[in-house]
């Protein structure tokens, strides 16, 4: 595998392909994901639960459950090396070391019966070969960086004694022990309360710049996205369904779902005495990954479905720069040359 | 005229919930978990009365105490001119008919060994509210109300989803016919798709009943979109309270504007601006600070605000807050003094 053309992008995915076994068949998990990740960015993934967000954080990191899951192919590419190929020894030594992951529940993520000491402490004594001792001190200096007060204390104390928003920035710790220049996001804040989400969004934006370490940002929130990132993937059954610029997202969403999950959900506003009008609504769930057909997954919920769309499922195309979407209107606009842009698919007629 | 349809539909004056904790023993001080501590507010018929907090503030507790589902420890609770707060026995179940709750979970708030149908015609039964076969029609009916098939009676909750389940149990809050029903946070625990699903057809309810929702929530943007009138609550306290456009207006109190600050949104105009950062966590509800409860976090906080409790005020009419920084004028203290890391100030990461 050359290694030079990675030289631009940190982490490149490639037609990733995750498969599980069920009892109702084989469920194609992940289905030609395709990102790339640039060192110091901030990358989004949003989509409801069951899209797949997660699974593409799971397999980054070679944690996908095996059995039932199954990499049945794609490349994932950091600095070169293709991660699918590389031993469980070669893995270990990157996983938690040069990209970490931190995960929604901070409580069940750390072990109940160790100090916060010790297990920010296993890591460094793993990947950098520290004593315990220094380890230790290390773990001080990172908490301090967290902004945990008290760092000397709190070393000594076990997860049940702090609060969900100090328990995050102790896996925060955990996860920026060794440096990483990755670090994948999942959901961290949706366990904590507004204002201590708020703190735990300033932490990450500040190691951010300070370290030049990127993060790949999971969650289910637009308002998160808007906040956060600079780029966004939105995921539906498995597969990147757009992908754009975070303002470029927002205001100029293409395909039908991202409109939807953009205008589906309340956003606080500066002006309350505006109208309110009844909110978007994405009729129906998402369809069992074991059911879907050759066609585009989101058509039974499209408000837009034209004959093509049960027929074959369409490939992204590029709508702008930086920007691609999956879906048949788009090569529609192609075709036609017709502005789709101005069309304002809140009133898009619902069978 | 002046008679029973112009007073409040739910009248809640100083109502207090407090729990003993556990710590107990001859040299052990007894201590008490402060979950609601003097909260009243008046609820008009027909309108939404929206309590948002965060986790600990004594949002559902207040609910729950509002439902009888937790004790009283002091204050009263009028529904619809009767004192539910004291109801018992035959009194409390005829009561009951007319306050009935949405709860946040529809997958552990629905029996999963009962059929949808009878799940919805259990309260109908338990009150004997009509005769067997009217309740058959009835059921049929809250089925097509809230957008299920009839037909999907015959189902057990595991074969529904989550927004379906949840619109059980709507059907099955409505069937007694009730005026006053307690949202506990109805969407927080649905996909982000499904909450509109919900969110819509709580307001058509609503229009086609002339419902009285009491909705505790801790998403802003959702309080803001569906309640009329907003309380805000901190440490078992309401501590700002007005309507929803004065709150989300202008907010007095530096809880409120904190808190609002740090919603995320994507919408355009709130995009970019700076988050005020609270330090720090609430105290804990059981050892309460003298003085301002939320002092320990405030940035404007003075030595009066550690010693003495602010009272509550009407700085404009209906805009209550219990702060000693606002002004009489009704400026309040993050107007008169921008804060080096709050919106506008230099301090803070940038956005990316």
């Amino acid at each position: 595998m050359p290694a030079a053309d990675a030289s631009s992008a940190l982490l490149e995915v490639r037609n990733l392909q995750v498969d599980f076994r069920t009892r109702n068949g084989i469920a194609h998990v992940l289905d030609g994901i395709e990102f790339s990740l640039s060192k110091g960015e901030i990358l989004g993934i949003v989509g409801e639960s069951g899209c797949g967000k997660s699974m593409t954080a799971l397999a980054i990191m070679g944690l996908v459950p095996t059995p039932p899951g199954r990499i049945a192919g794609g490349e994932i590419v950091y600095r070169g090396e293709n991660l699918l190929k590389a031993s469980k020894e070669r893995m270990r030594r990157i996983r938690g070391n040069r990209i970490s992951m931190i995960f929604q529940e901070p409580m069940t993520a750390l072990n109940p019966v160790f100090t916060v000491g010790d297990q920010i402490a296993e890591s460094i004594v793993l990947h950098q070969g520290l004593s315990r001792r220094a380890a230790l001190d290390r773990a001080v200096e990172l908490l301090r960086e967290v902004h945990i007060p008290a760092p000397e204390r709190r070393i000594g104390e076990f997860p049940h004694q702090l609060s969900g928003g100090m328990r995050q920035r102790i896996m925060i710790a955990i996860a920026l022990a060794c440096e990483p220049d990755i670090l994948i996001a999942d959901e961290p804040t949706t366990a904590l309360d507004v204002t201590v989400q708020a703190q735990v969004f300033d932490l990450l934006l500040e190691l951010q710049q300070d370290r030049d370490m990127a993060i790949v940002l999971i969650t289910h929130d637009m308002g998160v996205i808007a906040e956060m990132t600079g780029r966004v993937l939105v995921m539906y059954a498995g597969r990147i369904i757009e992908a754009a610029a975070v303002d470029d997202l927002l205001e100029n969403p293409q395909h039908p779902y991202t409109s939807g999950l953009i205008a589906c959900v309340p956003q606080l506003s500066d002006e309350p005495e505006a109208e309110r009008e009844a909110l978007m609504e994405i009729p129906g769930v998402v369809p069992p990954l074991t059911e879907l057909g050759v066609g585009c997954a989101f058509e039974p919920r499209c408000g837009f479905r034209m004959p093509v769309c049960v027929q074959s499922r369409p490939s992204p195309v590029a709508v702008g720069a930086g920007h691609s979407a999956a879906c048949w209107l788009m090569e529609d606009a192609d075709r036609q040359g017709a502005d789709r842009q101005g069309a304002d698919r809140r009133d898009g007629d619902r069978p | 005229m002046s008679g029973p349809a112009d007073r409040p539909l739910l009248q809640v004056r100083d109502l207090k919930v407090h729990f003993r904790t556990g710590s107990r023993g001859p040299f052990r001080r007894q201590t008490f978990v402060h979950a609601v501590d003097g909260v009243s507010f008046d609820v008009p018929r027909g309108t939404t009365f929206g309590i948002v907090g965060e986790s600990g503030s004594g949002k559902s507790t207040t609910a729950l105490a509002i439902m009888r589902l937790a004790p009283i420890t002091g204050g009263t609770i009028d529904l619809a001119g009767a004192r539910l707060s004291e109801a018992e026995g035959n009194d409390l179940l005829a009561l009951r008919r007319k306050a009935q709750i949405i709860f946040q979970d529809p997958y552990s708030s629905l029996s999963p060994r009962m059929r949808a149908g009878a799940i919805v015609r259990e309260p109908l039964d338990l009150m004997e509210i009509g005769d067997p076969e009217g309740r058959d029609g009835r059921v049929a009916d809250l089925f097509g109300k809230v957008g299920l098939r009839a037909e999907q009676q015959a189902l057990f909750p595991h074969q529904f989803s989550g927004g379906q389940r949840q619109r059980i149990g709507v059907a099955r809050a409505l069937a007694s016919q009730p005026d006053l029903i307690v949202c506990d946070e109805p969407v927080s625990a649905l996909d982000v798709a499904i909450q509109a699903q919900i969110l819509n057809l709580l307001r058509a309810l609503q229009r086609e009943f002339r419902l009285t929702y009491l909705f505790i929530s801790h998403d802003l943007a959702v309080v803001q979109y569906i309640c009329d009138e907003i309380a805000v609550m901190y440490l078992g306290e309401i501590v700002e309270q007005a309507d929803r456009i004065s709150l989300f207006k202008r907010p007095l109190h530096p809880y409120t504007w904190a808190l609002l600050s740090a919603v995320p949104s994507a919408a355009s105009k709130r995009r970019g601006r700076r988050r005020v950062s609270l330090e720090g966590d609430p105290p804990s509800p059981i050892d309460l600070p003298p003085g301002c409860r939320f002092a320990g976090r405030c940035p404007f906080a003075e030595d009066i605000c550690r010693t003495e409790a602010p009272a509550r005020r009407e700085i404009f009419p209906k805009h209550w807050v219990s702060c000693h920084r606002v002004g009489d004028d009704g400026v309040p203290p993050h107007e008169m003094y921008p804060l080096a890391n709050g919106p506008g100030g230099p301090g803070g990461p940038a956005r990316p």
